[in-house]
């Protein structure tokens, strides 16, 4: 049973379906649900499935496509897509719920989002690098489409520069990615384009790392990293609320994964290499992004800027070369999905309800939705990394496996935390606290429709908060597996955990975690004179 | 002396293409009043024939070359063939739609000799052949350009024929001087005179150099490119289609044989003015399209935007020639595909053809819109249209053969046609239509049927699907000396 290419091309089936001339828009919507749950549905059956002890990649599937160029239809699942998958899965019903109300070419929007869905699980789990960035250039204009069609009043500009960018970074990639494969055609007598295939190719240091600055200014755009980022709060701001769900929780992820699963499994030398710069602009990143969004007026791009702040932390998380660091990493992709993507649903709903974003308009709006502002409160707390909440885990995890190897930028980079709980909770006191205006006293609460795409969300928030094992049982096999091949690639002794990765302590990781025989061992990497 | 053996079968295409060019001609002629559909029926089965004898050509086990050495069979030419003749018939479809009717006798007739002489051109084995097949391809343009007599048409006309004739001039003159150097015109005899000196003649560069600058001509790659904009704005939109699709095939095919081939030896001559024209005419063809609100004149910029990548591909020399194709191909399909529905939408007036009245489309006919977006994201390069998997394809090529840098230049060029493409994009989506567009209701035929959703299949079917011409393209060989 091929899974995998069943749950990446289901939400494609809806689109003929919606496709049906003079289709009610009623049923398109339902339609579009439908199949998003069943995507869902078959997800979780994968989530149940997959393998927690084994490190590689599973469900592995693999045919010809276009020989001829070493394009392959590749698709494998592993610790780090498995997370991006199921966030993908559970947000797309999430977001079409939440755009219940769009009246305008409601059957558009709806093949738009479904082949939203498509391109991202293609995107997470192609390991044919082609494929992968075919998924990756395919998730471009539907996004576009979302925040250009059904935006706010900037909406034109901020699709065309978000298009504009990302087709920026994607040339880049291409080019890394095709001055691999002529790389491999050298190496290897034959041009392959396969993930597996790529690994450990013997290329001159030198060229590895030009590589490496190609593929990462892709990825950079994407994340997005300071300077890159500027078309993200316009994006975030104009689009749509399902397209600010979809965008912060979702195609941000698509860098840092294509950072983790690209960058680093195929370049480790040149990753440790650039580690330090990297982690320096990550840290820029985190304290900036912090900073611009406390001085936001408007609470869709102070949620933007939130990101970028958040986005930075993943990076450095990816950069340390620890496994608590790494694990940290990507379970902070899914907890910023999550966190980010309730606060922009939060955001939704009132401004449904207000038609304005502007902080200094709102305020007092608690006492006539007092669930609406408890929504955005535990996303509020979840981001700013309450304990007992998902953030909380995955901030942590990297700070502290950050903190052997780089402890200056671990402790700036815990500044972003303080940052995050000064504009967000002050976000939430001049939005929803205080003396109510007169226009605002007679808003309606929360809806049926919205409790019930709230209520997983927070459900899954919780559950990372208190029982994270679960989690971080699928995850640290594969986060383990990467960061010892990168050690032993690069030259460093390998490190004890690394191999006995389901031993760890369960129940918070938090607890002990500096006694991980990770730190004193690594040279930082400027010493890194691993090739000849 | 013995009369050379003569088979017409690997002629047969141009034959079929010319002689019912004739028919046509003379049937018009005579019933006047006669239906404007037989015509195209006519000219569909000259098309068909022609195609069917490209294909049994396919296998092609008999002499190299014929003619006394001015055809040759290979595949590269049976492939060219095939696709020229697929871009002949939607011309023809196109056409159809377009004059609706008005006696356009002589439209087909000299769109069938046009294919000619484009199919004698993509399998010509000696310069004096390109040549010939050249003038008769320019010749029929020159007419069809300035077929509807309206004022641009007629001066688009004149200008592209006082420039083919200086390219011609160009040409025939660089003919004479590879003549000079090499004692031969046939293309496999100057690759063989040229592959034995170890340093070429200065005969040989000049003639290298005034051929390229004729062929350069042709496929308009900048600094040549000046005709390209007015002459694709002022012609009938069917046939700036088809200049636009099968011209730059068989000029492309052409210039491969001519430096791939017959000058194979100078590689390393030519191969930097390529390069140099490449970059040329990827920026500027990039850069000049972007101001433009003429929709014909924009797709004419970029035309020679893709010329530039293609000249990459050429570049990256014989190992590319397949993707070349390959891409030469999509751009067809994409560019009539375009150009069709352009047509449509300008109410089949080509003055009308201002990216304005793309205005609210996929509010007053969404699905026109969709498949114009879909033609435009495969001039951008994005999956799942063939665009995408074409520029990579011949971008490979260019990496693999070092051209790392260019490759780079070239796709950022690429992010700024994007904002061209996408421009055109936003009048469809994100605008409301205005009050005196939707005064004028767009008229859908039967025919618009079929030249709109035939592009929007192949482009589909090509981008998810490329496996099923690679194979074909991977073993377009090409006769070498």
């Amino acid at each position: 049973m091929r899974l995998l290419s069943v749950l990446i091309f289901l939400p494609l089936l809806g689109i003929p379906l919606l496709m049906v001339p003079s289709l009610p828009d009623r049923w398109a919507r339902i339609c579009a649900l439908s199949v998003t749950l069943l995507t869902f549905a078959l997800s979780l059956f994968i989530w149940a499935k997959f393998k927690t002890d084994t490190p590689g990649f599973q469900m592995f599937e693999d045919a010809p496509w276009l020989d001829q160029l070493g394009l392959r239809y590749t698709l494998g699942i592993d610790g780090i897509s498995l997370f991006m998958v199921m966030l993908t899965t559970l947000f797309m019903p999430v977001a079409i719920l939440m755009s219940w109300s769009v009246k305008d070419r409601v059957r558009l929007y709806m093949m738009a989002s479904l082949a939203i869905e498509t391109a991202i699980l293609g995107t997470f789990l192609s390991l044919n690098l082609l494929m992968f960035f075919l998924f990756f250039e395919l998730l471009l204009f539907p996004m576009y489409l979302i925040v250009g069609v059904w935006g706010s009043k900037r909406r034109v500009y901020a699709a065309v520069k978000f298009f504009l960018f990302t087709m920026f970074g994607s040339a880049f990639l291409l080019v890394g990615i095709l001055l691999l494969f002529s790389q491999s055609a050298e190496l290897l007598g034959k041009g392959t384009f396969d993930l597996q295939e790529l690994m450990g190719l013997p290329m001159a240091t030198e060229t590895a790392r030009w590589i490496f600055l190609a593929f990462f200014i892709g990825f950079a755009v994407k994340v997005p990293l300071v300077p890159l980022h500027t078309w993200l709060p316009d994006a975030h701001t104009e689009a749509p609320t399902k397209g600010s769900i979809v965008l912060a929780a979702l195609l941000l992820k698509t860098g840092t994964y294509g950072l983790i699963r690209f960058n680093i499994t195929l370049f480790p030398e040149a990753s440790r290499h650039f580690a330090l710069a990297i982690g320096v602009i990550a840290v820029i990143g985190i304290i900036y992004g912090g900073i611009v969004a406390m001085m936001q007026t408007d609470l869709k791009r102070l949620i933007a800027y939130s990101s970028v702040s958040h986005m930075g932390l993943m990076v450095l998380g990816a950069f340390a070369f620890t496994s608590m660091a790494m694990s940290g990493a990507v379970l902070q992709m899914v907890n910023h999905g999550l966190s980010t993507g309730l606060l922009f649903i939060a955001v939704g709903m009132l401004y449904e309800r207000t038609h304005t974003r502007e902080i200094a308009e709102l305020g007092g709006i608690a006492k006539a939705t007092p669930w609406i502002a408890g929504v955005y409160l535990v996303a509020a707390l979840s981001s700013l990394g309450m304990p007992g909440l998902n953030n909380f885990i995955g901030e942590f995890m990297v700070i502290v496996g950050t903190f052997p190897v780089y402890p200056l930028l671990a402790i700036l980079a815990a500044t972003g935390v303080v940052l995050s709980a000064i504009y967000l909770l002050w976000s939430y006191q001049r939005t929803w606290q205080g003396e109510p205006k007169e226009r605002w006293k007679h808003l309606k609460d929360i809806k049926p429709r919205e409790a019930i795409l709230v209520a997983p969300i927070i459900a899954v928030m919780l559950l990372i908060g208190l029982y994270p094992r679960p989690f971080l049982d699928r995850i640290e096999p594969t986060t383990d597996a990467l960061v010892l091949y990168v050690q032993t690639e690069t030259g460093t002794p390998a490190q004890e955990p690394a191999q006995e990765p389901a031993q760890e302590p369960a129940q918070e990781p938090a607890q002990e975690p500096a006694q991980e025989p990770m730190p004193s061992s690594f040279p930082s990497s400027d010493e890194q004179g691993a090739a000849p | 002396m013995t009369t050379p053996e003569l088979d017409f079968l690997p002629l047969a295409p141009a034959l079929f293409l010319v002689g019912m060019g004739m028919v046509v001609l003379l049937f018009g002629a005579i019933y006047k009043r006669a239906s404007a559909k037989w015509l195209l029926l006519f000219t569909l089965l000259g098309l068909a024939a022609a195609g069917l004898v490209a294909i049994k050509l396919w296998g092609w086990e008999g002499a190299p070359t014929v003619l006394g050495g001015m055809l040759v069979v290979d595949q590269l030419a049976v492939l060219a063939t095939l696709a020229i003749v697929g871009v002949g018939a939607m011309a023809a479809l196109l056409g159809a739609d377009y004059f609706d009717g008005e006696e356009p006798g002589e439209f087909y007739a000299l769109l069938l000799f046009a294919t000619a002489g484009m199919t004698l051109l993509v399998s010509a084995a000696d310069l004096v052949m390109v040549f010939l097949a050249l003038e008769v391809l320019s010749l029929s343009l020159y007419v069809l350009v300035g077929f509807t007599l309206r004022r641009a048409a007629g001066e688009a006309s004149l200008k592209y024929f006082l420039l083919g004739a200086f390219s011609a001039a160009f040409f025939l003159y660089g003919v004479a001087m590879t003549y000079g150097a090499t004692g031969t015109t046939s293309i496999t005899g100057i690759a063989r005179a040229l592959s034995g000196v170890p340093l070429p003649g200065s005969l040989a560069l000049a003639g290298l150099g005034l051929l390229g600058v004729g062929l350069a001509f042709k496929v308009a790659a900048v600094p040549f490119h000046m005709w390209t904009p007015d002459v694709y704005q002022g012609a009938p939109t069917p046939v700036t289609g088809f200049m636009a699709a099968g011209t730059k095939v068989a000029a492309f095919v052409a210039m491969i044989r001519v430096l791939d081939v017959a000058f194979a030896p100078l590689q390393w001559n030519w191969q930097p003015v390529i390069i140099g024209l490449a970059v040329l005419t990827m920026v500027l063809g990039a850069f000049l399209a972007i101001p433009q609100t003429n929709i014909k004149r924009m797709l004419a910029y970029s035309s020679i935007m893709n010329a530039g990548f293609v000249l990459v591909g050429i570049a990256a020399g014989g190992a590319a020639i397949g993707v070349t194709l390959f891409y030469l191909l999509a751009y067809a399909i994409a560019v009539l595909g375009a150009v069709a529905v352009v047509m449509v939408v300008s109410h089949r007036r080509d003055e009308a053809a201002s990216i304005e009245a793309f205005r609210g489309l996929s509010k007053r006919k969404p699905a026109l819109a969709g498949v114009m977006t879909l033609f435009l994201l495969s001039l951008t390069g994005i999956p799942p249209a063939v665009g995408f998997i074409s520029k990579v394809g011949i971008f490979a090529a260019a990496t693999n053969a070092g051209l790392g840098w260019l490759v780079l230049i070239a796709l950022l060029c690429a992010v700024v046609a994007t904002y061209v493409y996408i421009r055109v994009i936003v009048l469809m989506y994100m605008d409301e239509p205005t009050v005196q567009a939707s005064a004028e209701p767009i008229r859908i035929t039967t025919l618009t049927v079929i030249t709109v959703t035939v592009p929007a299949f192949l482009v589909l079917l090509l981008g998810i699907l490329p496996n099923l011409v690679a194979g074909f393209l991977e073993h377009a060989s090409v006769l070498r000396w």
